[in-house]
């Protein structure tokens, strides 16, 4: 693909630990494309927030990325020297977190956090630099923004904080923007703000973004494409689209019928059994079939291969093996 | 879940104010405003849903309801008996009633205690049942829960969010109370771990015959599983109606908003959101009259002056807005 802004081959990122190294991230593969956003989605542990932080380079000390390769704009990240990462980031990648409390430091001004990056990447003087963090505060649609210059972040609410935060991570217009959780802590009204928020502000600054998030919702209002990880894997990706009407991968499945839906009364929850496996735990074959109503034989011996649903939509499950031997698409009430 | 008309607790216009400190002899300020007048029925057998968004005071109402907060005004009137000024001796009996379900299971167990012995003290300060008798129903609990008998000697660093907090709902069950305040029991977990927790508490409630006050600020899950909504904004109501009309029937603009906000996993269908602007206010200086005025979309004059009346406008349906 010519026009990716980012391409991942074949992840494996592993931790170090008491009881050796564990993979966190199992031979993730994905694409991000100019102007495009990928959702990645699943529930804690499986692996997505580690995603994020090993293109970024921000993995904690135990961890490292072991195998495969993270291209971006051409430029392997995985080889990177600190160095080299340094300069790249914040200025053509940058990353929203979840606690814009935690992320933004309590002892500085806002004023000087969003200057900082302008004048490390964009060498700006303190002065300009002040004027480009007004434009970017009302940007991101914080009311009278020279006063908030001056102002600390416990004085901000958790909306405003968030946005300070989406604003100095386009302080240097980045190509690509990994925004991890970042509506989770937030009410539901302010987190509707912010999701028309980053939506617009992609269009006008056409950048990529890759969101990870847990919930569907989220999901629906923002992605083109989508990839569900599980347990480290990624197990199913598609257009927004395909996931949402024509989900495969049961996994997929149980996650779309276990939140509850607002606009239906009789809105019938299957939850999954079980729990996400730790990250220790060694389990033969499909990482989903303990938890999975439809394994057979085959899914407790041999890892899945990847099936093509369409030229899009690709799932890992042995049971996409059996439609292409009986010649059609199975029923999608599996 | 059927509900008859039985009211099991009535609460009276219910204040919970807490003092903010400041200057130099640590005086009183101000108050934060967490509760300001909330009046209810909450009927045998119902589940009632308390959602608004955080600093709306829902969970400081659970916890008063429960007399973990003293109250400030009104009055609490549990199956008929006014338990507001009851001594802790006097209240023990009506404790035994009423339980809690934590939002962090982990929070609110003790890590350095057995999960049967934590399970155990319940049954210890409120029956006079034997040891081997008490362990007998502590494995009882912990089956019914899905939870199983070897869980018993295990600490809780052993055991995963989602069977943590089935070890709170174990508890909150031991003593087979009454009233249950769930105070956003699903909010911490996963969401496939969620369901199955939502579909043990609708289980447990049908066994049990349960009442339940349930605290959330996720709306789906609060018409999963309740039969009536309190809205709350700044501590105070703002429409009370039976699920149903709630959600297809919004009359007050906040709940419009609130059920508008909500991302739907759904593609294709594009809808017109209602953009609210702003924050919420701070509870220790709230607006003037409605509360809601400064965020309100059809806010007229009057609001910003006149508090709005709590009044009927359909069967059960409730509202306290003066443009609607």
């Amino acid at each position: 693909m010519k026009d990716s802004v980012l391409e991942v081959k074949n992840l494996v990122t592993k931790f170090k630990s008491a009881d050796g190294l564990l993979p966190a991230v199992r031979g993730a593969s994905f694409s991000v494309k100019k102007g495009e956003t990928l959702c990645i989605v699943g529930e804690s542990g499986c692996g997505k927030s580690i995603t994020a932080l090993s293109i970024m380079g921000l993995l904690p000390s135990n961890g490292s990325i072991t195998e495969g390769s993270i291209s971006f704009n051409n430029k392997n990240l995985a080889s990177m020297s600190p160095k080299e990462m340094q300069k790249l980031r914040g200025n053509d990648v940058s990353m929203i977190f979840q606690e814009p409390m935690t992320a933004l430091n309590p002892v500085f001004t806002v004023g000087f956090q969003i200057r900082e990056p302008l004048m490390i990447h964009q060498k700006l003087s303190k002065k300009q630099a002040h004027a480009r963090g007004i434009e970017l505060l009302k940007m991101v649609g914080i009311p009278s923004p020279a006063e908030r210059m001056n102002q600390f972040p416990h004085e901000l609410s958790g909306g405003m904080r968030q946005r300070v935060m989406i604003a100095i991570a386009l302080s240097c217009n980045p190509s690509l923007l990994i925004a991890d959780e970042p509506t989770t802590a937030l009410d539901v009204t302010i987190q509707a703000q912010i999701i028309d928020l980053l939506n617009d502000l992609k269009e006008e600054l056409d950048m990529s973004m890759i969101m990870i998030t847990h919930d569907m919702g989220v999901v629906a209002e923002i992605a083109d494409r989508v990839i569900v990880m599980y347990a480290g894997e990624v197990i199913e990706e598609g257009r927004v689209e395909e996931i949402f009407e024509n989900p495969q991968h049961p996994y997929t499945k149980g996650l779309l019928s276990s939140v509850p839906n607002v606009d239906d009364p009789d809105f019938e929850l299957k939850p999954i059994a079980g729990s996400m496996p730790m990250l220790n735990e060694k389990i033969s074959g499909c990482r989903f079939h303990p938890r999975c109503p439809h394994a057979f034989d085959k899914c407790f011996s041999d890892s899945p291969k990847t099936f093509s649903v369409t030229d899009k939509q690709n799932v890992r499950c042995w049971l996409q093996e059996e439609v292409g031997q009986n010649g059609g698409r199975r029923a999608s009430s599996l | 879940m059927a509900v008859d008309e039985q009211v099991l607790y009535s609460v009276k216009n219910v204040k919970k104010h807490f003092p903010v400190k400041g200057g130099l002899l640590q005086r009183v300020k101000s108050h934060v405003k967490a509760v300001d007048g909330i009046t209810l029925d909450i009927y045998k057998g119902e589940t009632l849903g308390v959602v608004g968004e955080s600093g709306c005071g829902k969970s400081t109402l659970g916890r008063t309801i429960l007399g973990l907060e003293s109250l400030t005004e009104g009055e609490l009137v549990f199956n008929g008996n006014n338990i507001s000024k009851y001594s802790a001796r006097q209240l023990k009996p009506f404790k035994k009633e009423m339980q809690m379900i934590f939002q962090d299971p982990y929070a609110s167990l003790n890590p350095k205690q057995r999960i049967g012995d934590a399970l155990e003290e319940a049954l210890i300060i409120h029956t006079q049942l034997s040891a081997q008798k008490r362990r007998e129903k502590v494995i009882q609990l912990l089956n019914e829960v899905g939870l199983k008998e070897e869980h018993y000697e295990r600490y809780p660093h052993e055991f995963s969010g989602g069977q943590r907090q089935r070890i709170g709902i174990a508890r909150a069950i031991s003593i087979n109370p009454s009233f249950i305040v769930c105070d956003e029991p699903v909010s911490a977990l996963d969401v496939s771990v969620q369901a199955q927790v939502i579909k043990l508490l609708k289980d447990l409630q049908e066994k049990h015959a349960l009442t339940y006050l349930f605290v959330s600020h996720d709306l789906g899950v609060v018409r999963h599983l309740c039969n009536r909504v309190l809205v709350m904004y700044l501590g105070q109501m703002v429409e009370l109606a039976p699920v149903e009309k709630l959600y297809e029937n919004p009359t007050h603009p906040y709940t419009e908003a609130l059920l508008s906000a909500i991302p739907r996993p759904a593609v294709g269908r594009k809808r017109e959101r209602i953009r609210l602007t702003g924050d919420l206010p701070s509870p220790s200086d709230p607006p003037t009259g409605c509360p809601f005025h400064t965020r309100c979309p059809i806010a007229k004059d009057h609001c910003a002056t006149e508090k709005p009346v709590w009044r009927e406008i359909d069967a059960g349906h409730f509202i306290a807005c003066h443009e609607r």
